[in-house]
């Protein structure tokens, strides 16, 4: 038999002014296994706790039921309290008797009444709770970091400046994301790539970091701490050891005219590419569908061409295992398609084009060397319509776009419209917009710079039709301040397409089982307090997979998610959470039903040989749960058709003596 | 007018199974109305006026028979608000006023011409008269 002590706390005037604090202390001493109960104003206390500690010594206690807040918040401290008093922590219950009683009930009747009968399910509880000590596994000391944008590029050099081994995967050639693509950064204007490459030579340099560039994830196991990662390196048809970057070969390639996919396609490239001069690493990569030589064999020039001998037509994708303790997703983002907004014909016109390829048409290394030319016909436009929030903001019911904003367009419009008006004074530029969106240090001011100094003209309402004319763009616009509709013939349109998480995110998320909201942003274990966690132990969040970021944000994101790696991977042991599933061997028919409702892939089956009553011995097909990996979550006990699956702390007596304890 | 203009904001809700409260003042149907220069008041006035219970002022503008019901603002509005239902309902209530229809029938011999195909006729009965 329990000797149980029950702890009524007031919260203040939270629980006390609804709950009869007194008549719950003196009911729950009547109840079985009680010996002891008391009530205090803030149980929480240092005075609370001590009381705790205390009556635990006075009266022999073996277990504790804490009538109070929600055991979110505070059965972490009542546990640590069971632990110094020389109780086992798991011999204590919580009584939510505020979220779910005093915050919800007005009458002082009802809301006691509902404390007492939620006190007694816990005492219930308590009297069946056996103690419970968690396991313990090692961890690995080194991350993964998948996606090599300034996100993955920052947490990665955080983590390695911790003294942690981590790899960066890329899907792509090269290193560097989106921001390599960008040309000036706002709200100071420095040039991306002059902060962004020194990072990526770092990345390189860093003896702790290895670049799989051309490789992604193709398969997760294990848990927080010993994760397996299978990791595919796609054939990129050069020995990347011994390419040396010198580009012999891409001037010498004939196959020319492919789609410059760095350059958003508004040039081409080789079939043998480098794609930016600061890559990294700096190797060639053959595009294996435009090459004459990989398609029919018919050309090997830049096999000829190589002094170093790094080509290698016969190279094959290779999957490769690493074991790594914390995983960090970074895959970021990309503009969404342009394809239903038929009323900004961006398919009907090459002038019709989004800020990403505003980005490629000014930057220097871009299609047209950083001169504004149109895309038609490589003729300066005198005249640029911005069309802010294309696709973001749309209702959930519009059937296009997403619901949410994608926060960094205005920014980045401001940014466009003013380096226009800065370069070429005699451009007119319009910014159509339905609301400026600026909260971020500097946003404002940078904002109110475009339109007071440099005479950008923003007006409030949308653009709702473009319609290409001859050599001209027929803009028709309303102008909601001054109520007209306006009519512009403008060189060039600008659309703002909304921003959305990369495609290779929901898969990601499948092998790593983290969550996802519905717009494949993966959800963070908590939006406040626990931004850059996902809820599955050991996967961090980095950059704008977990939501629209900009880049000085990015990169606070990333320091934080690399501490939160260095925090787990300088632990030499982790300790487990002990209420886990376990099978009683005796009871499981081996049937699988857990095995397949288990999102953790924590239980496997074995066959183990049983000894029968008739002193014979059968070999017979049990589930094991890996303690692990498993997470407790209670699918299995209740998938189990035999009753075999049990959850330690929340076994099915537990949960059934708390039901009789409500209903008697 | 006697009625009460509450009332008759959610009626108009209810006939154009449209909510003017999902309107996020982007302007986007006036920047697409192809009739925009021909109203006094324009379909995103429209939402505005009638989520604010302002609707007298429309129920008397010719406006509500400029609307070409041309559905350019349902199609591309971003909140889904169908602009155009709200202006159709607003010339419902109009002409099932007693003795408000627009268009009569005694009035359509003067009216006939040889290009007008019947068609049209037909549909401007439907959009005209109760």
């Amino acid at each position: 038999m329990q000797r149980i002590g029950v702890f009524v706390c007031w919260c203040g005037s939270n629980i006390a002014a609804t709950v009869d604090v007194k008549a719950v202390s003196e009911a729950l001493l009547k109840e079985p296994g009680v010996v002891f109960s008391t009530d205090y104003q803030y149980m929480c206390s240092q005075a609370g706790q001590n009381m705790i500690i205390e009556a635990v010594k006075e009266h022999n206690l073996t277990g504790i039921v804490v009538c109070s807040c929600s055991p979110r918040m505070h059965e972490a401290t009542f546990r640590k309290t069971a632990k110094s008093a020389g109780l086992n922590p798991y011999m204590v219950e919580i009584a939510n008797i505020r979220e779910q009683c005093s915050w919800v009930h007005k009458d002082i009747q009802t809301g006691t009444e509902k404390a007492i009968i939620l006190g007694k399910a816990a005492v219930a509880k308590v009297n069946l709770n056996a103690p419970l000590t968690p396991g313990e596994t090692p961890v690995t000391k080194r991350a993964l970091v998948i996606g090599g944008g300034i996100a993955g590029i920052q947490t990665a050099l955080d983590i390695a400046e911790a003294g942690f081994k981590v790899d960066i995967v890329e899907k792509q050639p090269t290193i560097g994301g989106k921001m390599a693509q960008l040309d000036k950064t706002f709200p100071t204007l420095d040039c991306a790539a002059c902060i962004l490459t020194p990072k990526m030579v770092d990345v390189a340099q860093n003896d702790k970091i290895r670049i799989f560039s051309y490789s992604e994830v193709e398969g997760v196991s294990g848990f927080v701490g010993n994760y397996d990662v299978k990791i595919r390196r796609k054939a990129r048809y050069v020995k990347e050891d011994i390419c040396t970057g010198c580009g012999a070969c891409v001037d010498k390639c004939p196959m020319k005219k492919v789609p410059n996919e760095f350059n958003l396609g508004m040039d081409n490239r080789h079939a043998i590419y480098i794609p930016f001069a600061q890559a990294v690493p700096k190797v060639a990569t053959i595009d294996p569908n435009t090459c004459n030589m990989l398609k029919n064999g018919k050309c090997g020039v830049c096999a000829k061409v190589c002094t170093a001998g790094a080509i290698d037509y016969k190279q094959k994708d290779t999957i490769i295992e690493e074991k790594y303790g914390a995983i960090v997703v970074a895959t970021g983002f990309n503009p969404i398609s342009m394809e239903k907004f038929d009323e900004f014909a961006y398919n009907q016109s090459k002038d019709v084009i989004t800020s990403l390829e505003f980005e490629r048409l000014t930057n220097a290394a871009g299609p047209t060397q950083g001169k504004l030319l149109r895309p038609s016909d490589n003729v300066h436009p005198h005249t640029i319509v911005f069309v802010q929030c294309v696709g973001s903001r749309c209702s959930a019911c519009a059937e296009k776009g997403k619901e949410y904003c994608s926060k960094i367009c205005c920014m980045y419009t401001a940014k466009h419209a003013m380096l226009v008006r800065d370069k070429y004074p005699d451009t007119e530029v319009y910014v159509f917009y339905i609301d400026v969106r600026t909260p971020g240090k500097a946003f404002d001011e940078f904002q109110r710079r475009a339109v007071e100094e440099y005479g950008v003209k923003y007006i409030k309402g949308m653009v709702g039709k473009v319609s290409p004319e001859g050599n001209k763009l027929k803009v028709q616009a309303s102008d909601l301040l001054n109520n007209k509709q306006i009519h512009i013939d403008a060189d060039l349109v600008v659309l703002a397409a909304a921003i959305e998480p990369d495609k290779s995110a929901r898969p990601l998320a499948t092998m790593l089982t983290a969550s996802m909201d519905t717009n494949d942003f993966f959800t963070e274990a908590h939006p406040k307090l626990r931004p850059v966690e996902s809820p599955t132990a050991g996967v961090f969040l980095s950059g704008a997979c977990q939501g629209p970021k900009d880049i000085p944000e990015t990169v606070s994101q990333a320091s934080a998610a690399a501490v939160k790696v260095v925090g787990l991977l300088a632990k030499n042991k982790l300790t487990g959470n002990p209420c886990i599933a376990s099978s009683n061997e005796l009871m499981c028919n081996g049937c699988s039903s857990c095995e397949r409702v288990c999102p953790y892939g924590a239980i496997t089956y074995v066959d183990k040989e049983f000894r029968m009553p008739d002193r014979t011995t059968k070999v017979r097909r049990v589930a094991q749960v890996n303690a692990a990996v498993c997470q407790g979550c209670g699918a299995c006990t209740v998938a189990c058709p035999s009753g075999a699956m049990d959850l330690r702390g929340f076994t099915s007596a537990q949960i059934m003596a708390e039901v009789d304890a409500i209903c008697k | 007018m006697a009625k009460n203009m509450n009332d008759l904001r959610d009626e108009l809700i209810r006939m154009s199974g449209s909510d003017p409260v999902k309107c996020m003042s982007c302007g986007k149907c006036s920047a697409t109305c192809p009739a925009y220069d021909e109203m006094e008041y324009h379909p995103h006035q429209f939402v505005n006026m009638i989520d604010r219970g302002n609707i007298e002022p429309l129920l008397e503008s010719e406006s509500i028979y400029r609307c070409l019901t041309c559905f350019a603002c349902v199609d591309r509005c971003p909140r889904n608000v169908q602009p155009a239902k709200l202006i159709e309902a607003v010339r419902l209530v109009a002409l099932r006023e007693q003795g408000k229809n627009r268009l009569k029938a005694d009035k359509v011999p003067e009216m006939l011409d040889s290009d007008i195909p019947q068609q049209a006729i037909v549909s401007a009965f439907r959009k005209y008269s109760k």
